[in-house]
């Protein structure tokens, strides 16, 4: 009798088991994608850098980044826009079809469409009093500050204000610094910024906010790998290689890519075993910075309270901000080409070449 | 050769899977069989076309000797034999001799009359080879996905690999894996040590049994697996580490593109706590 009960016990143990076993195996099915798929060799062959993409995966964020309609380019003659309009501080060397040209496209890249021109300007057009147009302005600074100074980074493919808008007032992919959760018990007191699943570091465990430490100020401690063998001196934790880690997670979310898209994994520091896109990748990360503290952060004051974040901070930029998902914007589709008037000042003299950066590349 | 008294027993004719009475006979200790001789072909080809491979490399340098798979554009076709062909021949080899080693050990169960344990079980190490090998590289579609032959470059390989999901250690399946090497290696060292401590007692005391053992683990931790069992359990064990570490690369690239943390948005978004 003993017995029986005790088979009997098993055997249900055995039925939960296979219950649980194939409640499981849906969950992890249910999770994963499907072949065939597409792969792209990156370095020697067997070394196994390679790119892979699922189609159907892929066919998506492929739907969100197409390039919208070209308004028809302007004449080129015509009076200048600050002749004509008063309280034109910036476009001064557009004439009047090209102003005109480049406000449309901003109406149609960033304004909503039931408030159109009237979410920057009040009935006097020249008036500064909405927040929304001083912003703008020094965006269009940005946009060719970007396009002459930083070509390491964008190229000749370039930026306008859609590579990150995209047809919304707030690029939806920005950055605020996060606080971090505080417990109000317990022996822990705080998270340390770290632990939960944060989609800024593609739901990793790993630091959260790693934006505030390395796209905010000029800090080199990103480098958490020694230059040699037993070093001394290396005074890098644990927590920051995992804020590097959290960093360059982002950047490989933020552009659909994995890491040997720039490394060699077998040394990541080694620039002579990286790929020649961790060039553009190392200037990407100086561009974002400028971006941040001479164009982003200055404005600050000017915004209202409902745009800042949780410390009052400014939305500021990262990778995802143009990227979004793509290893170049938009497919590498240039808009700018079609916008020569936001390419840099036209009609003078071509601005001097940019000096060349003095940080060097070896470290 | 010497030979225990009572092999000569055990030494008897048939029970071959293949080939009759060819080669059914032993040299020394080992038996060789047709099978044997299919391993010591394979394995003597494949030595020699590694050899050959690192003479028409750029190094002798044992560390750095590389034979790699095919580029990927060779797809799942044969590619020249510099250029990822002896790869591909040497991957050929390796499975005859590896397939050709476990039929083997299959015809040595079947003369002494017992199971099929160990080649069970060596079919397990050789199914995560030809996982790696063939069956990943065949669902991504080239023969380049592979793993080359050589101590550093197959290192590389296997960095890179992972990083391509960003952080390796969020494959479920690789947890899975990890979790029964780690236990394998926990239950051979309680049993090991088990073993050893009853047949070392103090000395001038007589060697102890099977009571003190099941003893020692009923006291210990209130229940004792058995002298027979902890062997299943070892078994049980060391199969599911090989078996789901094939798992955690197979389902890399052919069911899984993008970073394994990600992977688990669909327990972030169970309805419970989301």
């Amino acid at each position: 009798m003993k017995s029986d009960t005790f088979s009997s016990t098993v055997q249900r143990a055995r039925e939960a088991g296979l219950v649980i076993a194939a409640f499981g195996m849906v969950c992890a099915i249910s999770g994963c994608e499907r072949p065939p798929v597409e792969s792209l060799q990156g370095g020697y062959r067997g070394l196994a850098m390679t790119t892979l993409i699922n189609p159907r995966s892929d066919a998506a964020i492929a739907a969100k980044n197409q390039v919208p309609a070209v308004i028809p380019a302007a004449s080129p003659d015509g009076p200048l826009a600050s002749t004509v309009y008063s309280n034109v501080r910036v476009l001064k060397d557009l004439n009047v079809a090209e102003f005109t040209r480049v406000m449309l496209a901003m109406t149609q890249w960033v304004a909503p469409p039931d408030q159109s021109c009237s979410y920057c300007h009040t009935s006097d057009m020249s008036s500064d009093d909405k927040y929304t147009k001083v912003v703008a302005r020094r965006m269009i600074q940005m946009v060719r500050h970007i396009n002459t100074h930083w070509k390491d980074h964008v190229g000749k493919t370039g930026v306008t204000c859609y590579t990150c808008h995209r047809g919304n007032v707030v690029p939806q992919q920005v950055w605020f610094t996060d606080p971090g959760r505080s417990n109000t018990s317990g022996f822990i007191a705080g998270n340390a910024g770290q632990n939960a699943p944060a989609k800024s570091v593609g739901i990793t465990s790993l630091p959260y906010d790693p934006f505030t430490h390395y796209l905010l100020t000029d800090d080199n401690t990103l480098r958490v790998i020694s230059n040699d063998a037993l070093p001394d001196g290396n005074r890098a934790s644990t927590k920051s290689a995992e804020e590097t880690y959290g960093l360059m997670i982002h950047i490989s979310e933020a552009l659909g890519v994995n890491c040997t898209y720039c490394h060699n994994t077998r040394s990541f520091a080694a620039w002579d075993a990286s790929t020649p896109k961790r060039t553009t990748a190392y200037y990407g990360i100086r561009m974002v910075r400028d971006i941040n503290t001479d164009y982003l952060v200055p404005l600050t004051p000017t915004f209202p309270a409902h745009r800042l974040g949780i410390l009052g901070d400014v939305g500021k930029v990262n990778c995802a901000t143009c990227h979004q998902g793509v290893f170049k914007p938009l497919y590498g589709e240039s808009i700018l080409k079609d916008y020569p008037e936001l390419a840099g000042e036209m009609h003078h003299e071509p601005p001097p070449p940019a000096p060349p950066p003095t940080a060097s590349l070896a470290h | 050769m010497a030979m225990l008294s009572f092999e000569r027993k055990y030494r008897v004719r048939g029970g071959t899977l293949l080939g009759g009475d060819l080669f059914d006979f032993w040299v020394g200790p080992l038996y060789v069989g047709f099978f044997g001789v299919t391993t010591a072909f394979f394995a003597a080809i494949g030595t020699l076309l590694i050899i050959w491979g690192a003479a028409i490399g750029p190094t002798w340098n044992i560390w750095q000797i590389n034979i790699a798979p095919p580029d990927l554009k060779y797809g799942l076709g044969m590619a020249p034999l510099r250029e990822g062909g002896l790869w591909q021949l040497i991957t050929i080899c390796a499975i005859g001799a590896f397939v050709s080693w476990a039929l083997r050990e299959v015809e040595i169960c079947r003369k002494l009359g017992i199971g099929f344990h160990v080649p069970f079980a060596f079919s397990f190490a050789i199914l995560a080879y030809v996982t790696l090998e063939v069956i990943r590289p065949f669902l991504l579609g080239a023969w380049g996905h592979g793993f080359p032959y050589g101590i550093f470059s197959h290192l590389d390989w296997v960095s890179n690999t992972g990083y391509q999901y960003l952080h390796f250690h969020y494959n479920p399946a690789h947890m899975i894996a990890v979790s029964f090497f780690f236990t394998t290696t926990l239950a051979l060292s309680l049993h090991g040590g088990l073993i050893l401590s009853a047949s070392n007692p103090r000395k001038g005391d007589a060697m102890k049994t099977n009571e003190h053992e099941n003893t020692y683990f009923r006291d210990t931790i209130g229940y004792s697996i058995g002298a027979l069992a902890i062997h299943r359990l070892g078994l049980f064990l060391a199969i599911s580490a090989v078996f789901w570490s094939a798992v955690c690369i197979v389902i890399s690239g052919p069911f899984w593109t993008r970073g394994w943390p990600e992977w688990w948005g669909w327990w972030l978004n169970l309805p419970v706590w989301n």
